[in-house]
């Protein structure tokens, strides 16, 4: 493939996919819609069953599905990039150990666990980043750090789930895997306007991303306000995987998985930022539609999926390296 | 010098062990757990000290020094020095060892769950160097490292679909989860000691070796060692050590990261003295985090893992904060 066209063509097949699965979304579950009556719906019309399964159940799922999906995806990149480790994932940062703690607790304590996955996320994050701030930061202490923070949120969370009853646990794991079962309209506007401020955001950071891949001594050579820069773009990532994570649960692998996926797709050195959230979204929404049909939380399906994908890139790469 | 260390590091692991037998959730007096160790001091306080005691220390020794080992090992293979049994899947494929136990197998006896999360952890593994070292050339530590991540997703995902359907599973699991080193017996001990033993012997015969692969592939070639025999053996050490560590008591964090490096701080790099200092700082670790557990919550406890955790993390970001992280 010519070397000009793939960078453009690869966020355009991806993007149709993740419309394809995004509609198909709509019309596929427990029963079939058929697409004129899903679009009639939408426009508000059409018979009141169809009303109801559309745009009460299916439109938001399918909504913070996508939104979520291209979140964890953008945030992924920016994670990988900024630390230069494409081991690097919000996963190890401690966002989402704190979301979980947070949320289990909740559970566990019988607290309404809405707003609590956020709060966690958030403070999480903070507390990473000023322990990791000692007259300025690398993005390896970051991610050392964040992996002491993530020690204590998941053996924390694996202490609560011995002490809740049963039924808890089994609400508690249920959302630790990511689950895009129970979303409603509620879980819509802070996730969208969130990712409408942050995704358009880091896009236009991407100079900054570009030099900061190289490193730091360059960066700084080049101009960039190195640790502004780190800083600004971090707290990007770290807010749009707060809220995609409140909303949707830590769906596993996501963060991890899509920028790899979308740098080997593109041939790209760097992952690159728009392919990678519509990598995310396109996995998450297929990985839903195949959830809806073995009654099981997205989560499972994109681990099962999504990580042999992941084998398959490692083992073609290295024979061609 | 060393040899001053060496000697003080085996005494506060012995007082450790004494603590470990006197401390716990019913009061003995020392005298009548030292009595019930020679002597006869009647089956109840034998109960304590043989049925429960004892075990949970010879445990806790054999699986620290297990872990210590396996850590400084995985350093000096991969070069990196983050490297982390958990990062290659072992974890992961013990947890679904146990749930595919309970939920697929029907296995009901403590042993029987220990048996299928060594095999799944071993198995983890070994996949994991297949995928990380597939292709030409040799696995490189980041090709490896993200062969562990995915497998490590995989085998999370199946662990969570499995112990939503099966209750079952999801108990198992949770309790085996959070780490912990009550209610071993010595049924567990005899198991793991043939395990750990042969893992060991193989750390430390490939001890000199990994001196001279610290200097790089080439000058160890040079220097006449056989590089692919020296990685096959330290990673076969690794997955023998940790699988039946983790397999036995759950995941422990901290201990197989940290340790190796402390253990640098008193040695020096030469890993013929590093590896057994190794061997020796991490059980001081985990009885005294074991011994921290029963006392924290009494009449309860919390289990070593979690204690690990919460104590090691401030240890940890204080080293990553405080020293050049070259060295770390």
């Amino acid at each position: 493939m010519p070397a000009r066209i793939r960078p453009l063509l690869v966020p355009a097949c991806l993007a149709g996919a993740t419309a394809a699965a995004f509609c198909l979304g709509l019309a596929m579950g427990a029963h079939w819609v058929d697409p004129v009556d899903v679009v009639r719906a939408l426009a508000g019309s059409g018979d009141r069953f169809a009303l109801l399964t559309v745009n009460e159940l299916r439109l938001p799922r399918a909504l913070v599905g996508l939104l979520a999906g291209a979140a964890f995806g953008v945030a992924g990149a920016v994670f990988q990039t900024v630390t230069r480790n494409p081991l690097a994932s919000p996963d190890m940062i401690g966002i989402s150990a704190g979301a979980a703690v947070a949320v289990v607790a909740g559970i566990v304590l019988g607290i309404d666990p809405a707003g609590l996955g956020l709060a966690g996320g958030l403070l999480a994050a903070l507390v990473v980043y000023l322990l990791a701030w000692n007259q300025g930061t690398t993005g390896y202490r970051i991610i050392l750090v964040g992996v002491g923070v993530t020690w204590v949120c998941t053996s924390t969370t694996s202490w609560l789930l011995t002490k809740a009853e049963l039924y808890q646990a089994q609400q508690a794991v249920g959302w630790l895997v990511g689950n895009l079962g129970d979303s409603t309209w509620q879980d819509v506007p802070a996730l969208a306007v969130s990712a409408a401020v942050l995704v358009p955001g880091v896009l236009l950071l991407g100079g900054w991303l570009r030099t900061l891949q190289l490193g730091d001594e360059i960066a700084t050579g080049l101009g960039t306000p190195v640790q502004r820069a780190r800083l600004v773009l971090l707290l990007a990532g770290v807010g749009l995987v707060a809220f995609a994570t409140a909303a949707a649960g830590p769906i596993a692998f996501i963060a991890l998985a899509s920028p790899q996926i979308a740098r080997r797709l593109a041939g790209a050195a760097a992952p690159p930022v728009l392919a990678s959230g519509l990598t995310g979204a396109l996995v998450v929404l297929a990985a839903d539609l195949l959830a809806r049909q073995v009654q099981l939380p997205v989560g499972v399906v994109t681990g099962v999926f999504g990580a042999p994908f992941l084998m398959w890139l490692l083992i073609r790469k290295n024979r061609y390296a | 010098m060393i040899r001053t260390r060496l000697l003080a590091t085996l005494g506060v692991l012995a007082v450790l062990c004494l603590l470990s037998l006197m401390i716990g959730a019913r009061a003995v007096p020392p005298g009548d757990v030292l009595g019930a160790l020679f002597g006869d001091r009647g089956p109840d306080i034998e109960g304590i000290v043989w049925g429960a005691r004892l075990p949970r220390t010879v445990l806790g020794l054999l699986v620290g020094a297990a872990l210590g080992l396996a850590g400084a090992v995985m350093q000096a293979l991969t070069r990196n020095p983050l490297a982390d049994p958990g990062l290659l899947g072992i974890s992961a494929g013990a947890a679904f060892g146990i749930v595919a136990a309970a939920a697929v197998v029907g296995v009901s006896t403590f042993y029987g769950y220990i048996g299928f999360a060594f095999a799944g952890a071993v198995l983890a593994s070994v996949v994991v160097y297949l995928l990380g070292g597939a292709g030409r050339g040799a696995a490189s530590p980041v090709t490896l490292a993200l062969a562990g991540v995915a497998l490590t997703a995989l085998l999370t995902s199946l662990t969570s679909g499995i112990a939503l359907i099966d209750p079952e599973a999801l108990n198992r699991y949770r309790f085996w989860d959070a780490g912990s080193l009550a209610g071993s017996d010595f049924g567990v001990v005899w198991r793991l000691a043939p395990v750990l033993l042969a893992g060991a012997v193989v750390a430390l015969a490939v001890a000199p070796a990994l001196n001279s692969l610290a200097l790089g592939t080439d000058v160890a070639a040079a220097l006449g060692r056989r590089v692919g025999l020296v990685r096959a053996g330290a990673a076969v050490s690794i997955t023998l050590l940790t699988a039946a560590a983790v397999a036995a008591v759950g995941p422990i964090v901290f201990v197989g990261l940290v340790v190796p490096h402390l253990a640098r701080v008193v040695t020096g790099p030469d890993h013929r003295w590093l590896l057994p200092i190794s061997a020796l700082l991490a059980p001081v670790l985990l009885l005294a985090a074991d011994i921290l557990g029963r006392v924290v919550a009494r009449p309860g406890e919390v289990g070593v893992g979690v204690v690990v955790a919460v104590v090691g993390a401030p240890v940890f970001i204080g080293l990553v904060r405080r020293r050049r992280l070259a060295e770390l």
